[in-house]
C-alpha cells in the first residue's frame, strides 16, 4: 500500500493539469520512490486515485525507460553509449565499470548495491564520457574518476 | 569577441538565483512587454527575425500570430525541454544555471499570446535542471514576477514542471502533448496544428527553451538589433555545443551563420592530438554528416539545407580520421532503433532491419549487397513516415554511406574495419 504522503502527493499533482489523467507520469514516479520500482500495486493504486482503467496506467509504465519495471541496485549506475560519448572512450568505461562491479549490461550484483545499465545520450556530450548514478550526473570520466566515486559510495 | 547573449550571466556565483537574475537586468523585459500591446510584441518578434531552435527554424512571431485571439477561449504554452537529440546540451545549460531567463522569455510569451497557464516539458534525466526551475518559479512567484496580477498588470500566469520520463519522441511536438495528457507519446496526426487543437484541445504554443530565452533580449535591445546578428534570413545569436574529437568540447554562443571551420578550429581548439577531420555532424544526429571540404558552410539554417544537411539543434560532433564510419553510424542507428515510438510501420520495421544488416556489417558477417540493402531500406522508409523521426534517421544513413560508401564495402568484404579505430 502506498503511505498517506503519497496518495495525497498524488492527489496533489492532479492540480496543476486541467486533466487528472496528466497526473500519471509524476504519479509513477511517487510510485517508484515508494516501491524502488513501478510494480502492479502501485499501478493499480494510481489508476483507482486517478479514475482511471489499470492498462491508461500500465501502457504509459511500459513506454517510458525511466521507469523501472523491476527492481534495481541501491545505486543504478547509467552509462552514456550514445555518440559524443563513444567518441571519447565510453565502451572503455563500460568495460572498465563491468570488470570493476563483477557484471555485465542489465545485471545487478548479487548483493543488491549496483546495476549496470547503458542509456542514450543524457545531455552530457560536451563532457563526455559521462554517467549518471541515481539523480546525479559524472562527467569527463576516467579510471581515475570512477574509483574514487565509487569509493564514495556506502 | 561576440559578447554572449544568452550565456552572459552562467559565471556568476549562483547565477541560478533571483538575486542574481535581478543583478544582470532581468525581469526588466518582463516590466517592459506588460505595458505594451501583444499584437506589438508578436510583430516585434517577428520583425527580430527569430527563428526556432528546436530544429525546424520556424518563425516564433508567426508561430504566435496563429494563435486565436478570442479572450475566452484558455490557450498554452509549452516549453520544450525534452533536449534528447544526441550531441545536444545547451538548454540544460540555459535551465541549470539561468533558469529565470527562461521564465522571463515564458512569461512573455504566455502574455503575447493570452495563455495564462505554462508547461516546461524537461527530459526525465534533468533532476537538478527540474529543480532549479521549481526553485527559480517559487523565488518569482514571491516577487509577484509570476502568479495574479504580474507587477500589479492584469495578467496572470502559472508555470508548471512537467517531467518526462526517457523518451526522444516527446521532443516531437505532438508526442509532447500527449505525453502531458498522460499517454504513450505517439504523435499526432497534423492538421490541426497545436495552434489550434493542442494541449487539452487548446490552442497551443509549442517553443524550444532556447527560442524563448531570446525573447527578453529583443525586448529589451529591439527587434533590429537582433535581426542584424548575422544572416538576413536566420539572425540571431545561436548557442553551438561542440563534442567529439576536439581539444575544447563546449558550448559556444557566436553569431548564427558562423563557418564550420571557425567554430571548430578557433572556438574548439580544432582536433585533438593534431589529427585530421573526418567527419562531422552539424546538428545532431539527425543531421547529414559534412566533410573536410564543407568546412567553409556557414552554420545556419538556409546555408546548411543548401549543404543537404540541416542546423538542427546547432550540435557539432566532430570525428577525427581514426573514427569508424560504419561503427558511429550504428550507434547512432541503434538510437533511433530504441527511440521509434513504434507508431507506423516503415519506421519501425524499417529501423528494425537497417540496424540488423548494419550489426552484420559492423560486426564482420556482412554479405555482398548488404550496402545496397541499406539504401533500399531507406528508400523505404524515407517520406512515408507519420513523423520526422524516421526521415532523420534515413537522412543521417544516407548521409555516411554517401559520403563514406568506401568504408562500409570494406566492411563487408574484408570483415574489418578500414580504419585502426581505436574508439
Ligand atoms: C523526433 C523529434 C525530436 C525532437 N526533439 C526536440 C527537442 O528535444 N527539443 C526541441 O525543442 N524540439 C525538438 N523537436 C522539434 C519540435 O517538434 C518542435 O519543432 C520545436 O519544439 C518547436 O520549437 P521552436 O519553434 O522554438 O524550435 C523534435 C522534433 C522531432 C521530430
Ligand atoms: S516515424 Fe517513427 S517515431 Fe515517428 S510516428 Fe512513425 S514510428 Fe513513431
Ligand atoms: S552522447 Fe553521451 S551525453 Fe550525449
Amino acid at each position: 500500500m502506498l503511505s498517506e504522503g503519497a496518495v495525497k502527493e498524488i492527489n496533489e499533482l492532479t492540480g496543476k493539469y486541467a486533466n487528472k489523467r496528466s497526473a500519471v507520469m509524476p504519479a509513477l514516479f511517487v510510485v517508484q520512490r515508494e516501491y524502488g520500482y513501478v510494480n502492479e500495486e502501485g499501478m493499480r493504486e494510481i489508476a483507482n486515485i486517478l479514475g482511471l482503467r489499470p492498462v491508461q496506467v500500465f501502457e504509459v509504465a511500459t513506454f517510458y525507460t525511466m521507469y523501472n519495471k523491476k527492481p534495481v541496485g541501491k545505486y543504478h549506475i547509467q552509462v552514456c553509449t550514445n555518440i559524443s560519448c563513444s567518441l571519447l572512450g565510453a565502451d572503455h568505461i563500460m568495460d572498465f565499470l563491468s570488470q570493476r562491479l563483477g557484471i555485465k549490461v542489465k545485471e545487478t550484483t548479487p548483493d543488491k548495491r549496483f546495476t549496470l545499465s547503458a542509456v542514450e545520450c543524457l545531455g552530457s556530450c560536451g563532457t563526455a564520457p559521462m554517467m549518471q548514478i541515481n539523480d546525479r550526473y559524472h562527467e569527463d570520466l576516467t579510471k581515475e574518476k570512477i574509483e574514487e566515486i565509487l569509493k564514495g559510495l556506502k | 569577441m561576440f559578447e554572449p547573449v544568452i550565456l552572459k550571466n552562467m559565471n556568476a556565483p549562483d547565477s541560478f538565483k533571483l538575486t542574481a537574475y535581478l543583478n544582470s537586468g532581468g525581469y526588466q523585459a518582463l516590466k517592459k512587454a506588460l505595458e505594451m500591446n501583444t499584437d506589438t510584441i508578436i510583430q516585434m518578434v517577428k520583425d527580430s527575425g527569430l527563428r526556432g531552435r528546436g530544429g525546424a527554424g520556424f518563425s516564433t512571431g508567426l508561430k504566435w500570430s496563429f494563435i486565436p485571439k478570442d479572450p475566452t477561449i484558455p490557450k498554452y504554452l509549452c516549453c520544450n525541454a525534452d533536449e534528447g537529440e544526441p550531441g545536444t546540451y545547451k538548454d540544460r545549460a540555459i535551465i541549470e544555471k539561468d533558469p529565470h531567463q527562461l521564465l522571463e522569455g515564458i512569461a512573455i510569451g504566455c502574455y503575447a499570446i493570452g495563455a495564462n497557464n505554462a508547461y516546461i516539458y524537461i527530459r526525465g534525466e534533468f533532476t537538478l535542471g527540474a529543480d532549479r526551475l521549481e526553485e527559480a518559479i517559487r523565488e518569482a512567484h514571491a516577487k509577484g514576477y509570476l502568479g495574479n496580477n504580474i507587477l500589479g498588470s492584469k495578467f496572470s500566469l502559472n508555470i508548471y514542471v512537467h517531467r518526462g520520463a526517457g523518451a526522444y519522441i516527446c521532443g516531437e511536438e505532438t508526442a509532447l502533448l500527449e505525453s502531458l495528457e498522460g499517454r504513450r507519446a505517439l504523435p499526432r496526426i497534423k492538421p490541426p496544428f497545436p495552434a489550434q487543437v493542442g494541449l487539452f484541445g487548446k490552442p497551443t504554443v509549442i517553443n524550444n527553451v532556447e527560442t524563448l530565452a531570446c525573447i527578453p533580449h529583443i525586448i529589451n535591445r529591439g527587434a533590429a538589433w537582433f535581426a542584424a546578428i548575422g544572416p538576413a534570413k536566420s539572425p540571431g545569436p545561436k548557442l553551438f555545443g561542440v563534442s567529439g574529437h576536439v581539444n575544447k568540447p563546449g558550448l559556444y554562443e557566436l553569431p548564427m551563420g558562423t563557418p564550420l571551420r571557425e567554430i571548430i578550429y578557433t572556438h574548439a581548439g580544432g582536433i585533438k592530438g593534431d589529427r585530421r577531420l573526418k567527419a562531422v555532424i552539424p546538428g545532431g544526429v539527425s543531421a547529414p554528416m559534412l566533410t573536410e571540404k564543407d568546412l567553409d558552410t556557414p552554420m545556419d539554417f538556409d546555408s546548411l539545407a543548401a549543404k543537404g544537411t540541416m542546423l538542427g539543434s546547432g550540435a557539432v560532433v566532430v570525428m577525427d580520421e581514426k573514427t569508424c564510419i560504419v561503427k558511429g553510424a550504428l550507434i547512432v542507428h541503434e538510437f533511433f532503433h530504441h527511440e521509434s515510438c513504434g507508431k507506423c510501420t516503415p519506421c519501425r520495421e524499417g529501423l528494425d532491419w537497417i540496424v540488423k544488416v548494419m550489426r552484420r556489417v559492423e560486426h564482420g558477417e556482412g554479405k555482398e549487397g548488404d550496402v545496397e540493402v541499406l539504401l533500399k531500406l531507406c528508400g523505404d522508409i524515407f517520406g512515408r513516415t507519420f513523423c520526422p523521426l524516421g526521415d532523420g534517421a534515413v537522412m543521417a544513413l544516407r548521409g555516411a554511406i554517401n559520403n563514406f560508401r568506401e568504408e562500409f564495402e570494406y566492411h563487408v568484404k574484408h570483415k574489418r574495419c578500414m580504419v585502426n579505430s581505436e574508439q
